[in-house]
C-alpha cells in the first residue's frame, strides 16, 4: 500500500514537486495499478533467472550481448550546435541558478 | 492527379520515374490534403515543407538526368515526432520540447532520405510514447480517420492516422508496448514492429530502452516490407542493433504458405475480447488454412502477467531515461526557480503531463530502496518465464496469430481517467516487446459500425519475412483494397 509519504519521497527522488491535487491522484492511480501488479506474486519465480534485455539471449546485439568499440576518438556534435537548445548559456556554459548558497 | 488516399510507396516511386508527375507536384498535392483534411484530425504537430520541398527537388533532378532512381524516391513519409529530424522541431509530444530543434537524424529517417523518401512533416502522439489513445498528446489529441468521435489509438496514433486519412504514403511510429500496432488496428492501417535488433533507434527520444522499437506504417504490407527494407540493419551508432543481413523481404511477399505453421494462443481469444474482433480474426485464420498453412493451438500461459510485467519495466526504464528532461542542456526550463533544485522540479512539474508523471512515480517507486527485489527484479524474472513461452510455441510453429487489440477503436475519453483500462488496451501487443519478437497488424474485416479490425501476427526474431508473407495472405484475401 502506498501512502502519502510514499508519493512525497518518491516525487522527491523523480525532481517532481506535484500539486495538492496531482498527490491525490497519484496515491490512488499508483495504489490502483500497484494492486493488479501483486498478480506477479502468484508465480514462483526463486529459480528463474531475470531478464533484463533482449539482445544476450537472443543474439540481437553486434557480438550476441555487449557490443564494444574501440576506444578512439570520434567527431561529435560542435560546441555551438550543442548549445543551441540551451534555455540558458553564457555562450561557452549552460548557466543554471546557484546550486551552493552563499 | 495521382489519387492520394489510394496511393502506393511502389505507385509513388513508378509514377516519379515514369513522369506521371514529379516528385515537387506529389509534395505539393499531399501539402493540400493535409490543409484541406488535417485539421480536423490532428495527426500532424509540424510540417517541414523546406526539407520536403529540397528532396523532392533532388529526387526529380535525378529523374530528369535519366538517372537510376533510389528505391524510395519521390515516396512521401511522415515521420512521429519521438524520432529527431535534423533542423526540424523534435517535440516527442511534449511541452517540455516544445520547442526543440534536432542537432541530428535519427538513423531510420537518414536512411529513408537516403533511399529518396520525402519527409512531410512530424506526426502527433502520447507525450513520450505513453499512452494508447494518443489523448496524452502535451498539445492535442489525434482522431481516428476512420470516425473523428473516436480515438486512433497511440502511441503513434498520429502516424497510422496519416495512412488512413492519405496525407502521407507511410510513415513510421515507435512500438515500446504496442505503439504501432495498436493505432494501426484502431486505423485500419499495416504497422510492423520489427525484431528488437532489426532497425536502429538512434535518434529515438528513449522512452523504454529495452523495449522501444522503430517501425513501418503503410496502406500494403509490401509497404511496410519496402520501407523495412531501407532501414533495416547494423547502425554503429546503435550498440543493440544486430550485425545480421537484411533479407529481401518485398521478394517474400506472394510466395506460397503451404505447409507454414500458424499457432493460435488460446489465452489470447479468452474474456474480454469483443466477439466481432474475434469473429474477424478468425474468417483470417479461416484463410491462412485455406491457403495451405497448418492451424495448430499453442499455450502462452504466462499472458496474464505480461501487462503487470510491461507496467514495472517500462516505467522503471523511463523513469531513468526521462531524468534527461531537467531544463539544463534543452527544452523548457521554469524561469521563478531560486535554486537548482527548485528549477529541476518547477521545470519537471510545468513541462511534463500526467501520464508522463505517473509512469515517472511509479518507476521510480519500482526501483526505490525496499521496493526493486519486490517489483522491478521480480518483472524481470517473469520477463523470463513469458521468453520461455514464446521460445517453446516457436519450438512447434512459425508464427503465432491473435487479435492486435480486444475492441476496436473506442470513443475519445471513454478511458481517459482510468490508466488502468488504458493499459489493459495493450494486453495483446506488450509481450512482443518483453520478449522482442516481430508483429505485425494488418486489417482482417471491420465491425457493425465500420470500424477497422487487426489481426496480429507474431514471428520468431529477425524472422520478418514469415510474418509479412503469412500478412499478405490475409491482406489480399479480407482487406478492403487487396494488394
Amino acid at each position: 500500500m502506498v501512502t502519502e509519504k510514499d508519493v512525497s519521497y518518491v516525487a522527491d527522488l523523480a525532481h517532481l514537486e506535484l500539486t495538492a491535487e496531482e498527490r491525490a491522484r497519484m496515491l490512488k492511480d499508483l495504489n490502483s495499478i500497484l494492486g493488479y501488479i501483486e498478480r506477479l506474486n502468484q508465480l514462483d519465480t526463486a529459480n528463474v533467472e531475470p531478464m533484463a534485455q533482449v539482445a544476450s539471449r537472443y543474439g540481437a546485439g553486434a557480438a550476441g550481448g555487449n557490443a564494444m568499440r574501440d576506444d578512439e576518438l570520434r567527431p561529435s556534435l560542435p560546441h555551438d550546435e550543442a548549445m543551441n537548445n540551451a534555455p540558458q548559456t553564457d555562450g561557452t556554459f549552460f548557466k543554471v541558478p546557484k546550486v551552493i548558497e552563499k | 492527379m495521382t489519387n492520394l488516399d489510394t496511393l502506393t510507396v511502389d505507385a509513388a516511386r513508378t509514377a516519379v520515374l515514369e513522369k506521371q508527375a514529379t516528385a515537387t507536384a506529389l509534395v505539393d498535392a499531399f501539402y493540400k490534403k493535409i490543409e484541406a483534411v488535417d485539421p480536423a484530425i490532428g495527426a500532424y504537430l509540424t510540417l517541414c515543407k523546406d526539407r520536403a520541398q529540397r528532396q523532392a527537388e533532388r529526387v526529380d533532378a535525378l529523374a530528369d538526368k535519366g538517372d537510376a532512381l533510389p528505391p524510395l524516391a519521390g515516396v512521401p513519409v511522415a515521420i512521429k515526432d519521438v524520432l529527431t529530424t535534423k533542423g526540424v522541431r523534435t517535440t516527442a509530444g511534449s511541452k517540455i520540447l516544445d520547442d526543440f530543434i534536432a542537432p541530428y537524424d535519427a538513423t531510420a529517417v537518414a536512411r529513408l532520405e537516403a533511399a529518396g523518401a520525402i519527409v512531410l512533416g512530424k506526426t502527433n502522439c502520447d507525450e513520450f510514447a505513453m499512452g494508447s489513445s494518443n489523448e496524452n498528446s502535451g498539445f492535442y489529441p489525434v482522431k481516428n480517420p476512420r470516425d473523428l468521435t473516436r480515438v486512433p489509438g497511440g502511441s503513434s496514433g498520429g502516424s497510422a492516422a496519416v495512412v488512413a486519412a492519405g496525407t502521407a504514403v507511410a510513415s513510421l511510429g515507435t512500438d515500446t508496448g504496442g505503439s504501432i500496432r495498436q493505432p494501426g488496428a484502431f486505423c485500419g492501417v499495416v504497422g510492423l514492429k520489427p525484431t528488437y535488433g532489426r532497425v536502429s533507434r538512434y535518434g529515438l527520444i528513449a522512452f523504454a530502452s529495452s523495449l522501444d522499437h522503430v517501425g513501418p506504417f503503410g496502406k500494403t504490407v509490401k509497404d511496410v516490407a519496402l520501407i523495412l527494407q531501407h532501414m533495416a540493419g547494423r547502425d554503429p551508432m546503435d550498440s543493440t542493433s544486430a550485425d545480421l543481413p537484411v533479407p529481401d523481404y518485398t521478394g517474400e511477399i506472394g510466395k506460397p504458405v503451404t505447409g507454414l505453421r500458424i499457432g493460435v494462443p488460446k489465452e489470447y481469444f479468452g474474456e474480454g475480447l469483443d466477439p466481432e474482433v474475434r469473429a474477424a480474426v478468425e474468417a483470417g485464420i479461416q484463410e491462412l488454412a485455406k491457403a495451405g498453412c497448418e492451424v495448430v493451438s499453442v499455450s502462452l500461459p504466462h499472458t496474464e502477467y505480461a501487462i503487470p510485467t510491461y507496467y514495472l519495466i517500462a516505467t522503471a526504464e523511463a523513469s531513468s531515461n526521462l531524468a534527461r528532461f531537467d531544463g539544463v542542456r534543452y527544452g523548457m526550463r521554469a524561469r521563478e526557480a531560486r535554486t537548482l533544485a527548485e528549477m529541476y522540479r518547477k521545470t519537471r512539474d510545468a513541462g511534463f503531463g500526467t501520464e508522463v508523471k505517473r509512469r515517472i512515480m511509479l518507476g521510480t517507486y519500482a526501483l526505490s530502496a525496499g521496493y526493486y527485489d519486490a517489483y522491478y527484479l521480480k518483472a524481470q524474472k517473469v520477463r523470463s518465464l513469458l521468453a520461455r513461452d514464446f521460445d517453446e510455441a516457436f519450438a512447434k510453429v512459425d508464427a503465432i496469430v491473435t487479435p492486435t487489440t480486444p475492441t476496436p477503436a473506442f470513443k475519445l475519453g471513454e478511458k481517459a481517467d482510468d490508466p488502468l483500462a488504458m493499459y489493459l488496451a495493450d494486453i495483446y501487443t506488450v509481450t512482443a516487446n518483453l520478449v522482442g519478437v516481430p508483429g505485425i497488424t494488418v486489417p482482417c474485416g471491420k465491425s457493425r459500425e465500420g470500424l477497422p479490425i487487426g489481426m496480429q501476427i507474431l514471428g520468431k526474431h529477425f524472422d520478418e519475412a514469415t510474418v509479412l508473407k503469412a500478412a499478405h495472405v490475409v491482406e489480399h484475401a479480407l482487406a478492403d483494397n487487396p494488394a
